[in-house]
């Protein structure tokens, strides 16, 4: 029972209880917002035990759909409603519905107009977030990549800061670019396969088992998918969007912005864009263009993130350097580095949300996001200043926190295919102190000199009940992230199977 | 297995009690001062009494191989298996004492030093969380666990500089500290990479016993392993190029300096060569560049500590240099006598440090108590202060003499063993008599700056101004209670390792045997003949001698101006009193250019004007002018369109017809 329907009830029970905040009194809408969402999470939370690690999909729920025929070809296009989880979206399920909560009561103080419109958009985007990460057909995929564009656009366009529109259009535009190259390459793969195989379906797996050869044709169904999940990641040069997106966006947008929209992308290419075209995805010129994308993203994005004035921008172009370990870590293919990549997913979502509810709270104390608006106010709010620090150190990778784990696992298996490049990487950790302890210096060190700063209200319980449950999870993977690294694993051994190249390439793993 | 070593776990776990406990403390009730001090101190010297009676389990045990406590799986991924584990032999138990001896009594110390602070809470918290942090570091059982004792005593050692955070020169050294550590962190992330993409294991103790097999002797493996480590000991031990962080770090309360930045954290790139001295062993170019860059540094430092007037940056230089003699100890393979001097270096640092610091807290008292606002660290400010603080000024000149390396004082013996291991090498290659010669040249050197420290603070004319010096107050005894027992160790510590020139047993280099004994094969010592071993030490305590003569002759303490009427420093002296203006030069070379390159090219030009401008903004701008190129077409004018049309069917039929 809970086995078949627990997919389904994460994907219909934030729309149903959405409609819920609409039709109910305004005043009601954050706490109906807030239940929702932790009933959400308590429907998702026995995943954890229930899921059998070795055990490939699980929770799967398949039902038809859509069948009609389509395109003169007679047989009928075969759309499925098709979810399930493995060890690699489970924990993007548990982090969504972890975060969504806390969204909600982060946003408590910050939305003050809209209230039941605000709260369930933010519903529909659970849902929406939850559909990409379980659905196993294609044409389900891709309904559910929109559905979250839609929400999002309109979080950060209607309660954004003051150039909301510019960037909520960009955010739109940028997204819908990359996703309708993708439309594009799902409905080429279908008919590509249907055409040798007689059967016109959007399955997952039908197409995995007989996508075959599919010759030069490969490459750009490659180029389309690669280009919506690089877009989300964002890699550079495609990045330049998230930086309007999170500086406008209100708190709570920022957060999941960056702790599940950016996961969509390098989710994507763990599921779809590298074992549909592995050929394409690890030829050599394509491989090393993307793993020095990777570099360039940790490099750069690190850089520029020390010279921002903004303290979100600095945020926003930090992620682009995290995502850069990501990226390098599924392209370099061993055990370690996986794993390690799918742990940074985790570790980002949670460090640089509980990053973003800070700014946000001292936003809102203050309203500035300038950094140089601070100084030295860690001696009248000395709890907000430890737990900036905590949640800072952590960002940086300091060993014992959840950080280091990800990154250390990255650049372990990132040597042992691709030395130099994991060489490079690893000097990625002295930006990231320089950026983050540089910003914590001008924020809550150096002189008190600013009047305004000196009356600041410290953490209120609300405001605590918000992060310390991001700090639980940074002190329990940093310390014992064995149950989690366990449950990934075969998932993670999984794709690399799936997608290494037979024959020699598959010696490049040094003994 | 006696149930004693069994509690090894409780020695790190007890100061991280007291971290947890003072820091909820420091958050919620600041002024609970007494509690903060019995669960400060409480735990350290709990902790001291455990580690006592389990290296005495140890001893009686008498097993010579490592003793391996493992608790959880940490990070097991496929054939990577860190199992956070701890790990007691004869090495880290010596470590072992050290750590939570010094830091015990200077916790004590600290108890009446930071009396009057508002952040006392805070301060302690940090302090126990250093202690949780340096047993870590010196107990873990493999690489990463080591690393996270490694990168948690550089968090703590920038929270603790930059202690007193609204004053942007502290918070600006804080972060100096710990950037320039992850410099050379990188070096030790690194060098982790290679370990275990050589040989499948960051475990110590197989790594250990099988890297003889696993790397070929003098390999390009193992030497780039071996300096990747050391480029990590260069940030954490403060060596060129990266020891700039550490006089910046005395803007840390003055107990902090004599803890972290002298007796303990400062050692652990010495340790850490010392722990791997298989590798180093197998490594013979690598191991001639610790010990060059050790030479090097212990003469560079000194030139410069000449000139300072900082009491505090004094002995800032002096710990740099004396951490060279220390490397070039464990890079002449003398591993045993690297550690003894990092023991004895512990001692008689901590006292000089601690006394500094009772020295700092009279003056500054006397500043307080008058109101006025003159430098309470700088000695022109000092002078004469032996008739108003005489057990600090006895117990320093102890320090003093034995950090000259006077004979029976700890550090002779101990800076001894380390110059005649190099000078014994000159066999090898020449290049080791010239190690030697600047570790001589640096004993002079040392045994000159130290004694002018000690004329122009205690001796002399008093300059702290005439109102003031009425205010000069010896410490109280929860102060001076610490700086005795150092000073008794200062004295007696060389006992150890007396060595067999002079009838001693040299019992610290026959403990260490069992760790040092594979790379005691690899890489024999050489033996002196005794007619030049007792040339040395005849050389060294000449040295040492020639020294504070010179300093007593030369130096005028007498004719010594305070700091606020001083002339400026000229010539050669304003170069050294600069520091050869090595932070003006990296900051020159590094940071001005990273920044501006980050900022104007990145940011400015590649990131909002090339991608976002050209790119993003100018598809956008693309698009609405093909619009408006298109909406002009819409003009709502008949004629406009019959113009259109006609031209339009002309074009059709021109192209028809041709």
């Amino acid at each position: 029972m809970y086995a078949r329907w627990v997919l389904t009830a994460l994907l219909v029970w934030p729309a149903v209880a959405a409609v819920a905040i609409l039709i109910a009194p305004p005043r009601w809408a954050k706490h109906l917002g807030f239940v929702a969402s932790l009933i959400e999470f308590a429907i998702a939370v026995p995943l954890w035990w229930t899921f059998v690690p070795s055990g490939g999909m699980q929770f799967v729920c398949d039902a038809p759909w859509i069948q009609v025929p389509l395109f003169g070809t007679g047989a009928p296009w075969s759309i499925h409603y098709t979810v399930g989880v493995d060890g690699i979206s489970l924990f993007m399920v548990l982090l969504t519905t972890l975060l969504v909560p806390l969204s909600v009561l982060g946003s408590y103080s910050y939305i003050t107009t809209r209230e039941r419109a605000y709260y369930a958009l933010l519903l529909v985007l659970t849902s929406g977030m939850i559909g990409v990460f379980v659905a196993l057909d294609l044409f389900l995929f891709y309904v559910m990549w929109e559905v979250m564009l839609i929400p999002m656009y309109f979080i950060i366009g209607v309660w954004g800061g003051d150039s909301r529109l510019y960037a909520a259009i960009k955010f739109f535009i940028y997204t819908m670019f990359g996703s309708l190259l993708m439309l594009v390459a799902i409905l080429a793969l279908v008919y590509l396969v249907g055409q040798r195989t007689g059967i016109f379906s959007f399955d997952y797996f039908h197409l995995m088992r007989n996508l075959g050869d599919l010759g030069p044709l490969a490459f750009w169904l490659f180029a389309a998918f690669f280009l919506a999940f690089a877009i989300k990641v964002p890699m550079f040069p495609f990045h330049t969007w998230l930086p309007d997106a999170h500086v406008e966006a209100p708190t709570a947008g920022s957060v999941i912005l960056a702790g599940i929209l950016l996961k969509m992308g390098t989710y994507g290419f763990l599921r779809f864009a590298v074992p549909f075209f592995p050929a394409v995805a690890l030829a050599p010129p394509v491989e090393t263009a993307i793993v020095a994308l990777s570099l360039v993203g940790i490099l750069y994005g690190g850089l520029v993130a020390m010279v921002q004035p903004d303290f979100k921008k600095l945020i926003a172009y930090s992620s682009v350097a995290h995502l850069g370990f990501v990226m390098l870590g599924i392209w370099a293919l061993t055990l370690q580095s996986v794993q390690g990549a799918l742990l940074v997913m985790i570790n980002h979502g949670i460090s640089t949300g509980a990053l973003f509810f800070l700014v946000g709270m001292i936003y809102e104390r203050r309203h500035s996001r300038l950094i140089a608006a601070y100084g030295g106010i860690a001696r009248v709010v000395p709890l907000f200043a430890a737990i900036l620090t905590f949640v800072s150190l952590s960002s940086i990778g300091l060993p014992g926190t959840n950080g280091f784990v990800g990154e250390f696992l990255v650049l372990v298996g990132a040597f042992r295919t691709h030395p130099v490049a994991a060489g490079i990487a690893a000097t990625g950790v002295i930006v990231a102190a320089a950026y983050l302890l540089w910003a914590l210096q001008r924020v809550i060190f150096n002189p008190l000199d600013k009047p305004e700063n000196e009356k600041l209200p410290d953490l209120t319980p609300r405001e605590l009940a918000v992060l310390l449950p991001l700090v639980a999870c940074i002190v329990w993977i940093g310390v014992y992230p064995k149950p989690i690294l366990d449950r990934m694993e075969p998932a993670a051994r999984q794709f690399i199977e799936s997608v290494r190249p037979p024959g020699p390439t598959a010696t490049a793993i040094a003994p | 297995m006696p149930s004693a070593l069994q509690l090894l776990w409780l020695v790190p776990a007890l100061p991280l009690a007291g971290f947890l406990a003072n820091g909820v403390l420091a958050l919620r009730r600041p002024r609970a001062k007494h509690a903060v001090s019995i669960i400060g101190v409480g735990v350290l010297l709990a902790a001291l009494a455990l580690a006592i009676v389990i290296v005495l389990a140890f001893l009686r045990e008498g097993t010579p191989g490592p003793l391996v406590f493992p608790y959880w799986e940490w990070m097991p991924v496929g054939e990577l298996h860190v199992t956070v584990a701890l790990q007691l032999d004869q090495l880290s138990a010596v470590m072992l004492l050290v750590v939570t001896g010094v830091s015990s009594l200077i916790h004590v110390f600290s108890v009446g030093y930071m009396g009057e602070d508002p952040g006392y809470a805070r301060y302690f918290a940090y302090l126990n969380l250093f202690v949780f942090f340096m047993l870590v570091l010196v107990l873990g059982a493999s690489f990463p666990v080591m690393f996270v004792g490694w990168e948690g005593v550089g968090l703590c050692s920038y929270l603790l500089i930059g202690f007193w955070f609204n004053e942007r020169i502290n918070a600006d050294a804080g972060k100096k500290a710990f950037l320039v550590n992850r410099i050379g962190d990188v070096g030790f992330l690194v060098a982790m990479l290679m370990i275990f993409a050589h040989t499948g294991s960051l475990d110590f103790q197989p790594l250990f016993a099988q890297a003889p097999k696993l790397f070929t002797p003098g390999g390009p493996a193992v030497t780039a392993i071996t300096l990747l480590l050391f480029l990590g000991c260069t940030g954490k031990s403060a060596q060129i190029p990266l020891y700039t962080w550490l006089p910046d770090a005395m803007q840390g309360p003055t107990p902090v300096s004599a803890l972290i930045h002298a007796a303990t954290m400062v050692t652990a790139g010495v340790y850490l060569v010392a722990r791997c001295n298989v590798l180093y062993a197998l490594a013979p170019v690598a191991s001639a560049v610790v010990a060059g860059i050790g030479a090097l540094t212990a003469f560079f430092a000194a030139t410069i500590a000449l000139k300072q007037w900082d009491i505090k940056r004094v002995l800032a230089y002096s710990t740099v240099s004396q951490l060279g003699y220390m490397f070039l100890g464990v890079g002449s393979g003398a591993y045993a006598a690297g550690i003894f001097h990092l023991v004895t270096h512990a001692f008689f640092k901590a006292l000089l440090f601690l006394g500094a610091g009772s020295v700092i807290h009279a003056l500054h008292h006397a500043y307080h108590a008058t109101h006025s606002r003159e430098d309470a660290q700088d000695m022109r400010n000092m002078g004469g202060l032996a008739r108003h603080l005489p057990w600090t000024s006895t117990l320093m000149w102890v320090a003093t003499l034995a950090i000259a390396g006077i004979p029976p004082f700890a550090g002779f013996f101990s800076k001894d063993q380390i110059l005649s291991a190099a000078f014994s090498l000159g066999d090898v290659h020449p290049l080791w008599y010239v190690y030697w010669l600047l570790g001589l040249l640096t004993a002079l050197l040392t045994a000159f700056y130290m004694t002018r420290l000690m004329l122009y603070t205690f001796h002399g004319p008093n300059r702290t101004g005439e109102r003031e010096s009425a205010h000069l107050r010896e410490a109280p005894w929860v102060m001076t209670g610490p700086l005795v027992v150092l000073a008794a160790l200062s004295l007696a510590g060389g006992a150890l390792n007396v060595p067999a020139l002079l009838r001693g047993r040299e019992w610290l280099e026959h403990w260490l045997e069992p760790v040092t004994a594979v790379a005691a094969r690899l890489r024999p010592g050489i033996e002196v003949p005794h007619g030049t071993e007792w040339a040395l030490v005849i050389a060294a305590v000449a040295a040492a001698g020639l020294g504070i003569i010179a300093a007593v002759r030369l130096l005028r303490p007498e004719e010594l101006v305070p700091a606020r009427l001083a002339p400026a420093e000229r010539g050669f002296a304003r170069v050294l009193w600069k520091k050869w203006y090595v932070d003006e030069i990296y900051d020159f070379l590094f940071v001005r250019p990273l920044i501006w390159l980050s900022r104007e090219v990145l940011w400015r030009t590649i990131d909002l004007g090339l991608i976002d401008g050209a790119g993003v903004n100018g598809a956008a701008r693309l698009s609405r002018a093909l619009g408006w190129i298109g909406s002009r077409l819409q003009t709502g004018q008949l004629g406009f369109y019959v113009v259109l049309f006609v031209g339009g069917v002309l074009a059709v039929l021109w192209t028809a017809v041709r």
